[in-house]
């Protein structure tokens, strides 16, 4: 019991929005009816996209498989109901930059019916860890959280690494929702089963269970379920975001700090969010894949406050509308939390798995004032919970002081925004991360792509120098066996003449490769040279 | 796995006229990046607040000295808060005088002079202060040095006589007291009524004489006692002679420990430098008492409480890593007692501010805390 600390840790930093969480924590998780359509996005996690396994047409089950995963990091898309294939098409869906994605357009036939092929498992420990792995990585699940990172990569850690904890983060820091907390208060033997799974999954003994204790109903549900249940404990936290953060969490509640630029499982600890656990035990027990998600409508600009079981596809306009509508100030629609979250340009996009929140939010909530210069005030160094120095980080990327970035460890940002959210100066100093970040990486590419050229016409200069080598040296030969004909058979004008000849011309073509040297460090030219030059030897 | 020939153009077209009603026109949303939601600080506020911390004292020095100390006040901020304006009407941006950060300039500033002061001294900091000071470096948040320090010192350098010329605490009220009209025509014409001189009621610094006396040969005791009648009590409460701001170092702590509350400032600054100052001060008191004063004159006597609270705390021109405030600020608290000490001033605090200012970015740089999950091998 070693890894859990005796007394709660504090990460660096951090910040108190205000919680909003009245809006909803009362609100029982209600069903929506089923919408006119559903549009699926083949790419609703990290990593590669779905690959469409369906055609327009195909009549599905609720259930049925419509993206086969599409790489080792990648998930499952299933159909959220029954019905029939509308269209695959592109459509708009929650991106910073409004992209469209591939999406799989079903008209709902209104019977709900699940495949009735899909069975599930009434004691999971029954089966084999690695069946339960490939069943989890069959049904679509992924993180809930938010990060929507594939489920079943997380319950298989490599071989050579131990894990001693399974934390599950239920601790839902962000300000405003509370589907997490009202999973919990309403399905928390679903939770416990959950986590049991995992538990055997991962062939691990020890389990807790992190809960900000701003939700003290949640955390009595939680407490009565696994009462009699030693190995699996129900950690009270004291309120403070980024909390949820699986970095921060994991200090909090073992001391241990996960390594820059490693996992969780480096420090003995996998992490999943409870709605997960709720996923998978839905896809164990019952046999359902992932196919809708519990979303909390929110906000000071929805008219009736709610939390939904949505279906994966339901467009958020739908939602909206059955929480009745959007009041008139609204100023910013959001996808997540508000800390996080994504904020809309339009409201007809699909929820999808990492959807935990709707948020419209009135002009008085959200921020959006202008930015004034930087007064060095240090309220983002004492807010991150990295330890980082937003104020420098924004400074360079503001300036385009790209190369200085990494070394201000950009990298080991998590986006949280608590250096934002002090920011007397309402510097958006997330947003500057993100554009560093993006030309870094674009950056990187490019450097990729160079060092590649290079490394091609360098290639080619060898080869070419090789080949003028080949050539003089049957040159050598060439005089040495003339030499050797004059001595044997005697002098012949014609040959004489002739020789020279033939080795003039090659050394001009030895020369116009020579040539294109001079233009090697400049790869575009090289590459056209490059081109030009391995016709040469054919001529 | 097959994928799907496209969709006819009838498809698509019939696909996008079933999209009926919007919850909200595209346009109309804001979709700036995260957080949404801000936690409602500004930089008004935080002047504001400062300004705040400085009023009891400020009030207090008004009391001590009489009506031309209220005087040095206004027309140093009004200088101050009129010549911002100007500048950047000049760049054609808008004003920014509502952030409030010229006005405390301004204060801050009146706060370092002889309560005594001509306007025309006023005026020169004022304008020198938000011109040379901050706007020539791109206004604020871009200027090096802290503007009203830059400014004393400026004045300090070019008008010896002016600003080293102490009144004695006559009071706004008391028998001593200038009358209103007085006031204005000391300030204005550097006479007061026909026929008294200046030097009736002048009268030198507790670190002035402290310096002037030692380096005469007597001892602190004998500095201090005797004529000059140095008060433990009196320095506390800030009845004795000096800059506005250096009245009542209880006043200031006060205030201080309000911006703390508020957590405008953090403890790394003003502890560092008090410590920076205080502890050779007891080294040195303890080596020899007769020539070195004890830690407690040097803390109540002087701007050091204000230096480490208001001063050496602006923003702008300090570090913003704590490992970075704690060696500037006590760097600025050991570079003053060094300069009070040793030397050519017998107060050094904004001097060693101003010289620390010019470290910050050096200090920034090199103090960056070791992140989450690295050490510092590896960092």
């Amino acid at each position: 019991m070693g890894i859990v600390a005796s007394v709660l840790k504090k990460f660096h930093g951090g910040v108190h929005p205000t919680g909003h969480k009245e809006l909803t924590e009362r609100c029982a998780i209600e069903p929506m009816p089923m919408p006119e359509r559903l549009i699926v996005p083949l790419h609703q996690h990290l990593g590669a996209p779905s690959v469409p396994v369906v055609q327009v047409g195909d009549k599905v089950f609720k259930g049925d498989l419509l993206g086969a995963s599409g790489g080792f990091v990648s998930a499952a898309i299933h159909a959220p109901t029954s019905g029939t294939i509308q269209a695959i098409q592109e459509h708009p869906v929650g991106h910073p930059s409004g992209l469209t994605m591939l999406c799989v357009v079903i008209a709902p036939d209104g019977a709900d019916q699940w495949n009735p092929g899909l069975k599930g498992t009434a004691d999971p420990t029954t089966l084999d860890p690695s069946a339960i792995r490939d069943r989890i990585k069959g049904a679509g699940i992924v993180g809930l959280g938010g990060a929507t990172f594939p489920s079943f990569i997380k319950l298989s850690p490599p071989r050579d690494k131990v894990v001693d904890l399974l934390l599950i983060n239920a601790v839902e820091c962000e300000p405003y929702l509370t589907c997490d907390a009202r999973l919990m208060e309403e399905r928390p033997q679903d939770v416990v089963a959950g986590i049991r799974i995992m538990l055997h999954a991962l062939q691990t003994k020890q389990c807790v269970i992190g809960i900000e204790a701003n939700k003290p109903k949640a955390i009595a549900a939680m407490e009565k379920a696994v009462a009699g249940q030693s190995d699996i404990r129900v950690v009270s936290l004291p309120v403070m975001y980024p909390q949820g953060s699986e970095k921060q969490l994991i200090e909090v509640v073992t001391g241990r700090q996960v390594p820059s630029k490693g996992l969780p499982v480096d420090v003995g600890v996998i992490v999943h969010n409870v709605a997960t656990a709720v996923a998978i035990r839905d896809t164990i027990e019952l046999g359902h894949p992932l196919v809708s998600r519990i979303v909390t409508v929110t906000g000071g600009g929805i008219t009736r406050p709610a939390n939904v079981e949505v279906l994966i596809g339901t467009l958020v306009d739908d939602v909206i509308r059955h929480c009745g509508g959007l009041k008139s100030h609204t100023k910013k629609v959001i996808m997540g939390g508000p800390m996080m979250g994504l904020a809309l340009h339009q409201t007809d996009i699909p929820v999808v798995k990492g959807t935990s929140g709707i948020l419209a939010l009135t002009a008085e909530e959200s921020s959006g004032k202008t930015e004034h210069p930087c007064i060095r005030c240090g309220s983002c160094v004492n807010a991150c919970p990295i330890q980082l120095v937003p104020c420098t980080m924004a400074w360079f990327a503001k300036t385009d002081q790209i190369d200085q970035l990494p070394k201000v460890d950009l990298f080991d940002c998590i986006e949280c925004g608590s250096c934002a959210y002090v920011c007397p100066a309402n510097i958006p100093l997330v947003h500057y991360f993100r554009y560093g970040k993006l030309t870094l990486q674009a950056k990187d590419r490019e450097d990729k792509k160079k060092a590649l050229t290079k490394q091609r016409s360098q290639a080619r200069e060898e080869r070419l120098a090789r080949e003028k080598e080949e050539k003089e040296r049957k040159k050598e030969e060439m005089k040495a066996k003339m030499a050797a004909k004059k001595s044997d058979v005697g002098s012949s004008s014609e040959v004489k003449t002739g020789s020279p000849t033939v080795s003039k011309k090659v050394t001009a073509k030895g020369g116009t490769a020579t040539d294109s040297k001079g233009g090697g460090d400049d790869p575009p030219v090289d590459h056209a040279k490059t081109a030009k030059g391995t016709s040469l030897p054919e001529e | 796995m097959t994928i799907p020939s496209r969709l006819t153009v009838s498809d698509t077209l019939s696909f996008w006229t079933l999209e009926t009603e919007r919850a909200m026109p595209p346009s109309s949303l804001s979709f700036t990046s995260s957080p949404h939601v801000h936690g409602g600080d500004s930089i008004p506020r935080i002047m504001h607040t400062v300004i705040l911390a400085l009023m009891p004292a400020t009030l207090l020095s008004i009391l001590v000295f009489g009506w031309p100390a209220l005087w040095v006040i206004v027309i140093t901020t009004l200088t101050a808060v009129v010549t911002e304006h100007l500048l950047v009407k000049l760049r054609l941006r808008p004003s920014p005088v509502g952030d409030l950060s010229a006005a405390l300039t301004g204060l801050l500033l009146a706060l370092t002079l002889p309560p005594h002061a001509p306007w025309w001294i006023c005026v020169v900091g004022g304008i020198f202060a938000i011109l040379l000071g901050k706007q020539v470096y791109g206004g604020l948040g871009y200027n090096m040095f802290n503007p009203a320090l830059i400014a004393r010192v400026f004045l300090l350098i070019s008008f010896p006589v002016e600003m080293t010329t102490w009144p004695h605490p006559v009071g706004l009220l008391g028998e001593e007291a200038l009358a209103f009209g007085d006031a204005v025509a000391l300030i204005f014409t550097g006479h007061m009524a026909p026929g008294e001189v200046m030097d009736a009621i002048s009268s030198a610094t507790p670190l002035g004489q402290y310096r002037m006396e030692v380096s005469l040969g007597k001892t602190v005791q004998e500095a201090l006692g005797g004529n000059y009648a140095f008060s433990y009590f009196n320095a506390t409460g800030g009845l004795v002679a000096g800059s506005l701001g250096e009245t009542s170092a209880l006043l200031l702590a006060a205030g201080g420990i309000f911006l703390l509350k508020k957590r405008i400032i953090t403890w790394h600054i003003p502890l560092s430098m008090l410590a920076g100052c205080l502890i050779p001060a007891v080294l040195f008191w303890l080596i020899d008492g007769t020539k070195y004063p004890d830690p407690i004159f040097h803390l109540i006597t002087g701007g050091l409480v204000l230096g480490a609270f208001f001063m050496a705390t602006d923003m702008v021109t300090s570090p913003v890593t704590p490992l970075g405030q704690i060696i500037f600020g006590a760097s600025c608290g050991l570079l003053t007692y060094i300069i009070r000490t040793w030397g050519g001033y017998p107060e050094g605090i904004s001097f060693a501010i101003v010289i620390m200012n010019t470290a910050v970015p050096l200090l920034d740089q090199y103090t960056r805390p070791v992140i989450y999950g690295k050490t510092r091998k590896n960092a």
